[in-house]
């Protein structure tokens, strides 16, 4: 499949006055074109600020290193001239927070306007009735009064589908979704949810869906990259990953989700909390919180390697080949260690 | 027996001003529009709803921290009101809350020791500061906090290690009753795992009875014994959670349900997808409030409000099924 999107060896380090903190520890990620890539993380793993980087939108206080081409053009390093026209043009962003990325002084028309100026130089009748049409393929009824509507006269699932129809204003060729329905309600979210994955489907337009929530990234995603710390510690495709998980953190993951199906358990917590990205231990940065951990582990920074017979599937962790075959067997940590013991 | 919290028929309406002619015109808000529940004690019941269902209005007429427009809530027998009187402060001793956001409900410049102390300080005045302070040490061993935490201020500690200071001061005088407003919203899902397994842990050792309250019904699922589900203020299906989630009578229930995308039903679930939005609390429909969105909606359920009926200990409020409950018998002779 064609390469929309390609990062490789993303970094990231912010200023914090006295040091350099490191938030990005070299993120390498493809997004095929009109695929529909889920991430998913805690708060703080890094999965917004791969995204931001790429788009050139965190400020001067962080330095980038490593590269992010869009179709073959180079992102890292472009001029703010180039970006602003690529941003909202061939790539989109929408956010958590719906109210607060609209004007809330500007009319919905009027914001809607703007943007087919600058991306598709439309203006007057042209533009107007390009906003009507936009509005009703995002599904808002009376598009016409609406036009005239203030962003706090509506709800948040109608903001949210206001901030969709801006980025689709560019035409895009990628989207990124950024906790897209994480504000809303479950009835709500369904709704954005499906409206997206039409979208992307009609458009063949690529849609990354960044998102703590394991469900919404089951549901809409062909593939998933789950991160920890700054770095991709699993990548595959959804039913390989949730089938067939083979990160411990991503295991925690699931396991630490309560189900609305099956007999009701104890959930399997993860011990301990992300550490901070100033203090990150020197071997993998889940070490301390895994029950699996070795003392390798705490020297040796595991590489994200391909493992078992799925195509593309993607592991940081050095006992990823015992852990796979361990899930036939009963877990045990003993004998986890006796068998990488020789090797 | 008598049940440990009896609310009956609340209400709690507020007077607001809506855009309309010059000057705005008033209209009546029914946060929560008739409410009726027990709790047994040690039993856990989960609200769950939409954000503007009225939960978290529940939670604060339960403790009596807002007057009750209409309706009773009876806590052990005693009336539960707004007048915080000595009665009230005596009950609220064995009525504890804990908050979804935990830096709002924690002291900022309260050491953690000294904030799951206070609750001693207030209610056992005779306690020693060195008393108090062993006290708040094992509290924090209960809860899984380190003792050398003790000295820490809140803005010092995670979210969830302060979910857990919020916990250990509401269990400090051991109540009987704790309300838990959405105390996981704010959590990542390893730690929401912790915290749900804590709270757990503490029930089966106080046996405490809980009304905890989320928009999760995945979350409420693994906490309750017993589930309602609120719409526009009024409960409108309540009962077992294994016979509310598995076998949702309600269309609103059915429709929320099939809304939770996890990775178990991925691909292969039934969606309802609900078409617009709630209608606003300012503006609620009349009869049964869910009819403006409601695939199964008839004649009557814009003229009536639907109750809450049904055998045993699964109730619904909606017409649609009453009718067709009452009709299967015929058909089946």
């Amino acid at each position: 499949m064609e390469t929309q999107l390609s990062i490789r060896d993303l970094t990231v380090d912010f200023d914090q006055g006295r040091q350099f903190v490191r938030a990005l520890h070299g993120v390498s990620l493809d997004v095929a074109v009109g695929e529909t890539i889920g991430v998913v993380g805690e708060s703080g793993c890094g999965k917004s600020i791969t995204w931001l980087a790429a788009l050139g939108l965190l400020g001067k206080r962080a330095k980038l290193s490593g590269s992010v081409k869009l179709a073959g053009t180079e992102l890292i390093g472009a001029s703010e001239k180039q970006l602003s026209s690529l941003r909202g043009g061939k790539i989109a962003m929408i956010f958590q927070d719906p109210s607060s990325s609209l004007n809330p002084v500007h009319r919905i028309g009027h914001q809607l306007g703007e943007s087919l100026r600058l991306h598709r130089g439309m203006t007057g009748e042209q533009a107007s009735a390009e906003t009507m049409r936009l509005l009703d393929r995002v599904g808002i009824a009376n598009a016409r009064q609406r036009l005239n509507e203030y962003p706090h006269e509506m709800s948040g699932g109608m903001n949210q589908r206001i901030m969709i129809a801006m980025a689709l204003a560019g035409e895009p060729d990628i989207l990124i979704a950024d906790e897209p329905t994480t504000a809303l309600d479950a009835t709500i979210q369904a709704q954005i949810l499906d409206l997206l994955r039409e979208l992307s489907s009609e458009n063949g337009m690529a849609l990354v869906l960044i998102s703590h929530d394991l469900g919404v990234v089951a549901d809409m995603a062909e593939r998933v990259a789950v991160m920890y710390c700054g770095r991709v510690i699993e990548t595959a495709r959804t039913d390989a990953i949730f089938d067939n998980p083979t990160h411990p953190y991503t295991r925690g993951l699931i396991a630490a989700l309560p189900d609305l199906e099956g007999p009701k358990r104890r959930l399997a917590s993860i011990p301990g909390t992300v550490p901070p990205p100033d203090q990150l231990p020197p071997g993998c940065s889940f070490a301390p919180r895994c029950t699996h951990a070795t003392p390798l582990c705490d020297v040796a920074l595991p590489a994200l390697l391909p493992v078992g017979p799925d195509a593309g599937h993607s592991v940081a962790c050095i006992h990823s080949g015992p852990l796979r075959v361990e899930k036939s067997k009963a877990p045990a940590r003993q004998s986890l260690t006796a068998e990488l013991e020789p090797a | 027996m008598r049940p440990l919290l009896s609310v009956r028929d609340i209400k709690r309406h507020y007077q607001v001003r809506v855009p309309g002619g010059f000057f705005g015109r008033d209209a009546l808000l029914k946060a929560v529009d008739g409410l009726t529940f027990d709790i047994k004690r040690g039993e856990t019941l989960g609200l769950v709803g939409e954000s503007g269902c009225g939960k978290s209005t529940t939670a604060r007429l339960v403790m009596g921290h807002i007057p009750l427009t209409a309706g009773s809530v009876a806590f052990d027998g005693q009336p539960v009101t707004a007048r915080h009187d000595s009665d009230w402060r005596a009950m609220r001793r064995r009525m504890q809350m804990v908050y979804q956001d935990t830096l709002g409900a924690l002291d900022r410049r309260l050491t953690i020791s000294d904030q799951i102390g206070e609750p001693f300080a207030i209610h056992e005045p005779l306690m020693t500061a060195r008393q108090r302070h062993e006290r708040a040490l094992s509290l924090m061993d209960s809860v899984g906090l380190r003792a050398d935490m003790a000295g820490r201020f809140p803005h010092e500690l995670s979210g969830g290690q302060r979910q857990r200071v919020v916990i250990a001061r509401a269990l400090a005088l051991s109540p009987d009753l704790l309300v838990c407003d959405e105390p996981v919203s704010a959590l990542d899902v390893s730690i929401q795992a912790q915290v749900l397994n804590l709270l757990d842990d503490l029930r089966e050792q106080t046996g405490f009875a809980a009304l905890f309250i989320s928009h999760d019904l995945k979350v409420v699922r693994q906490m309750s014994d017993r589930v309602a589900v609120m719409y526009l203020g009024k409960i409108v299906e309540t009962g077992a959670p294994e016979a509310v989630f598995k076998r949702a009578q309600h269309p609103y229930t059915k429709a929320l349900i099939s809304a939770i995308p996890t990775p178990r039903n991925r691909g292969r679930r039934e969606r309802i997808v609900l078409e617009g939005d709630p209608p606003s609390p300012v503006d609620v429909p009349p009869g049964c409030a869910f009819h403006t969105r409601c695939p199964l909606a008839m004649a009557q359920c814009r003229l009536d409000t639907p109750l809450l009926s049904g055998d045993g200990d699964h109730l619904v409020a909606c017409h649609a099924i009453h009718q067709s409950a009452q009709s299967a018998p015929l058909a089946a002779e």
